[in-house]
């Protein structure tokens, strides 16, 4: 992106105490505020993490995740929702260089992967409740899914964001506060990335331990 | 299908005289009001002024305003508990039966620490932080106004559940499996998770904003070394906001998961972990009691330099002790439950390193102590409240190293020495600080002082009504008397509950004082105007703008050259008295543009926590999609900022004759 312009037109001895710089530009403070947001999602995060560490083993004489997690499944998941990042990554450049027809070609891409990914999910879920696995089987069960879940559910919001982005670029254009969220939208989508893999090592790979 | 879900007439508790009556009387009081306002016409300036405001000076009083609401009613909770326990001993059984007491008991807790507490800090920081930081807003506005809202709706739907149905009989904390569907059926838990829910993500979307402002907003000069102590315990608080609401959103969407769908979080079946939801609740417990007086902390550090006339000592060492607290307030939740079973030398752990939050807080006094010492201090009432509260804070904290022994901590765990100690801590530290912090601040946001003698009267039956009413609840507490009782058959306790009820009566006495000093200081106004807009002869450099401060706060954005900015500004400006005043030029100013999203967005969360409450599951889809489509419209407005033209800064400036050089 053009981070790198910026910093080249700064004049080295012009560069102030970093702290006593004064209020940034709008753009680097909504992309602060929003890291912060993230930071907090994570910690929510760290909260089911910490109950499903918890209850992992609290079975109830139900399945175990030895017995119910398909790894070829998920690993198909996370390569649908590590290339839907590539791709979202790509869609930046495109916000950058103000391209619309790229935009929406790689937001294309982006949404379809991240759809995909949830409907191999969706997949999962349903098998497992008819399996007899429902949340209310057991504690651990009811861990896994509400962890598991409420990733689903970001993807889910993250996919309706996109939408909307979309038309605001067909409706606005690439104004700066379009600008501005598809930034945060970009932070958001790899963020999910980064605790999809913990998910995927804690709870796939692990589960799997003899 | 039922169209209302759970709700039906028997759901309003028409055969309980008390609940009946007093939300009788709240809704005529909120009748009466509404009314009013528009009889008077005021509707439409109160819409365009205020609800819609996202102005943060605004949206601070109106914090404030909520707050203050609801420390009368939490304070009638308080009242009403005390009654109850000084005369149900014996053969009396008192006037409120025990499925009504446990509501009040649920009730109180849950109001004054979040209904109370946290939206009188958050409304001093809204208004206090960006004057101090030297910058025009916080970071970002209409999230700030949102998040007003949302804790408005969270305190708006605890309230119906006295019409409405019923509130939690858990106690504030609402440990399962007492709270889980088995032995809660009500409806009442579901009120306290989905109001605390709503409210919640308000004050999740106020720590963002805070921590945004404080570390990337503010005015040129002004490093980190240069952050007065307000702002400084302002972050340490929004830091912990940020770091431990989430925790609570988690924990209690997993009660409510076990209650809606089913699941086995903390059942005691199936492999559910009630000590799980104990443990992850005090994760954002004890640091919530930090979030609320670290702020605290930083008012009496502003009231102490200003009022001794001196800089604050050890600036430093407060700011380190800050953070130290910050930090360590993360590491000591388990000492809520020491008697949980964990090992002994878990316990030995967190014991010590409760201990050693000693360390950072006697670090703190001190230095309030040694600002003072050799200063020419004023009493004036914000001072008053100060000392009361070193005085009382320092015997309250020393119960606390009592209760972090695990030993000793078996002995009372739950008793109502407990109760004394956390009372003893709390209402020092943020109710005393709020209130100082309220009438040092109150000439900036209206223009006026507060008048002085019934602001005394006030502080002196706090402080006396006070310690009547929590030190007998030691000696009970000592003597077994467990919390949370309706009714005892030790007839010994009586006369210390007795003393506990007359100290609330005298605490009483000092809201109506507080209120007393309202009505005189508003009527009176004229003769206790501040012009100056430096009415106390202030550091910091939000008394260098006007009383109160114009929609912009600074015409040019102060440059900051060193800590106590304004207070230096003021010594160069009498070392350079005469010099001709320079004419000068202003630039036309980019404010944010108001916007209903916040007002509008918090009914959508009211119609949507109500439905969700009853089980009234389509009222629940309009009441989201109704946000989705407001958020929608908000996404897509065209103008997000109106420009001040400098004409009209200008016009202000030569009307406030500016005391800054």
């Amino acid at each position: 992106m053009n981070v790198a312009v910026t910093l080249d037109e700064i004049r080295p001895d012009a560069l102030p105490i970093a702290s006593e710089a004064g209020p940034p530009p709008k753009r680097i403070v909504v992309a602060y505020g929003f890291w912060i947001f993230l930071l907090s999602d994570i910690v929510m995060f760290s909260a089911l993490f910490a109950a499903y560490a918890v209850l992992v083993r609290a079975t109830a004489g139900g399945p175990t995740g030895a017995q119910l997690f398909n790894q070829g499944s998920v690993a198909i998941q996370t390569a649908f929702l590590l290339a839907s990042s590539y791709a979202c990554g790509l869609m930046s450049l495109a916000v950058g260089a103000q391209r619309r027809d790229r935009t929406y070609a790689f937001a294309l891409v982006t949404f379809a992967l991240g759809a995909a990914f949830l409907v191999l999910e969706l997949r999962e879920f349903a098998g497992m409740i008819a399996s007899g696995a429902a949340p209310q089987r057991s504690a651990f069960l009811s861990a896994f899914f509400t962890l598991v879940g409420c990733h689903g559910l970001h993807v889910t919001a993250g996919l309706i964001w996109l939408s909307v982005m979309m038309v605001q670029v067909a409706v606005k254009g690439f104004r700066a506060t379009v600008q501005r969220r598809l930034l945060c939208f970009a932070l958001f989508w790899h963020t999910l990335d980064i605790i999809w893999v913990w998910l995927f090592t804690f709870v796939y790979l692990m589960g799997v331990l003899p | 299908m039922n169209l209302l879900g759970k709700l039906t007439w028997s759901a309003i508790p028409f055969d309980q005289p008390i609940v009946m009556g007093a939300s009788g009387g709240v809704i005529l009081g909120i009748g009466a009001v509404l009314a009013w306002v528009t009889l008077k016409g005021y509707v439409p300036y109160l819409w365009r002024e205020w609800l819609t405001s996202v102005d943060h000076k605004r949206i601070g009083v109106m914090y404030l305003v909520l707050a203050l609401l609801m420390l009368l009613r939490g304070f009638s909770d308080a009242i009403m508990m005390r009654t109850q326990q000084a005369v149900a001993a014996g053969d009396a059984q008192g006037y409120l039966p025990p499925e009504h007491y446990d509501q009040i008991f649920s009730a109180h807790g849950t109001i004054m620490i979040f209904f109370v507490g946290m939206p009188l800090v958050i409304g001093l920081m809204n208004f206090v932080v960006p004057l101090q930081l030297g910058i025009r807003d916080v970071a970002f506005p209409t999230l700030n106004s949102v998040s007003l809202w949302l804790t408005a709706s969270g305190i708006l739907l605890t309230n119906l559940s006295l019409a409405i149905g019923e509130f939690a009989r858990t106690g504030w904390v609402a440990y399962p499996p007492l709270s889980e569907l088995q032995f809660s059926p009500g409806v009442g838990v579901d009120y306290y998770l989905w109001s605390l829910q709503i409210s919640g993500i308000g004050t999740l979307l106020t720590g963002i904003n805070f921590v945004t402002t404080i570390l990337k907003m503010r005015a040129p000069g002004m490093g980190y070394r240069r952050m007065p102590v307000f702002c400084w315990t302002a972050l340490a608080s929004n830091l912990m906001i940020v770091a431990v609401f989430p925790v609570l959103t988690a924990t209690f969407a997993m009660l409510l998961l076990d209650r809606y769908l089913g699941f086995h979080f903390f059942t005691i079946d199936a492999g559910g972990n009630a000590m799980m939801y104990v443990n992850l609740f005090w994760v954002w417990g004890h640091p919530e009691v930090y979030i609320l007086a670290l702020p605290a902390y930083g008012i009496f550090s502003e009231v102490s330099a200003t009022f001794s006339g001196k800089p604050l000592f050890g600036y430093r060492s407060m700011v380190a002790a800050t953070m130290a607290i910050c930090i360590l307030s993360m590491l000591v939740w388990l000492h809520h439950f020491f008697t949980m079973g964990a090992s002994a030398n878990v316990n030995a752990v967190f014991g010590i390193a409760s201990m050693i939050i000693g360390v950072p807080t006697g670090v703190k006094v001190f230095n309030w102590m040694f600002t003072m010492y050799g200063g020419r201090v004023r009493f004036e009432v914000p001072v008053l409240w100060t000392i009361g509260f070193m005085v009382t804070f320092v015997f309250g904290g020393l119960t606390g190293v009592l209760l972090a022994v695990p030993p000793v901590d078996w002995q009372v765990h739950n008793s109502l020495f407990l109760v004394a100690h956390f009372h003893h801590v709390i209402i020092p530290s943020v109710v005393f600080g709020v209130f100082a912090g309220i009438i040092y601040w109150f000439p900036k946001a209206f223009g006026f002082k507060l008048e002085d003698r019934w602001g005394r009267r006030a502080f002196w039956c706090w402080f006396i009504g006070f310690h009547l009413a929590f030190m007998p609840l030691y000696v009970v507490g000592l003597m077994g008397m467990t919390r949370r009782l309706q009714h005892y058959d030790v007839l010994s306790w009586q006369p210390w509950l007795l003393v506990a009820e007359a100290g609330a009566v005298l605490i009483f006495v000092g809201i109506a004082c507080q209120v007393m000093s309202l009505v005189v200081s508003i009527r009176g106004r004229e003769a206790l105007r501040d012009v100056t807009g430096d009415p106390w002869n202030g550091r910091t450099l939000e008394w260098s703008t006007a009383s109160p401060p114009p929609a912009w706060n600074f015409a040019v954005l102060p440059r900051v050259t060193g800590l106590d900015g304004f207070w230096a500004a003021k010594q160069r400006a009498h070392a350079t008295q005469g010099e001709p005043a320079q004419a000068r030029a202003y630039a036309p100013i980019e404010m944010p543009k108001n916007s209903p999203i916040g007002f509008v967005n918090a009914f959508f969360a009211v119609v949507t926590g109500f439905a969700l409450i009853w089980h009234i599951w389509w009222m629940a889809a309009v009441g989201l999609a109704g946000a989705f489509a407001a958020l929608l419209v908000f996404a897509f407005r065209d103008e997000e900022e109106v420009e001040i033209p400098a004409v009209q800064i200008a016009q202000f400036e030569a009307q406030h004759a500016e005391v800054t050089p």
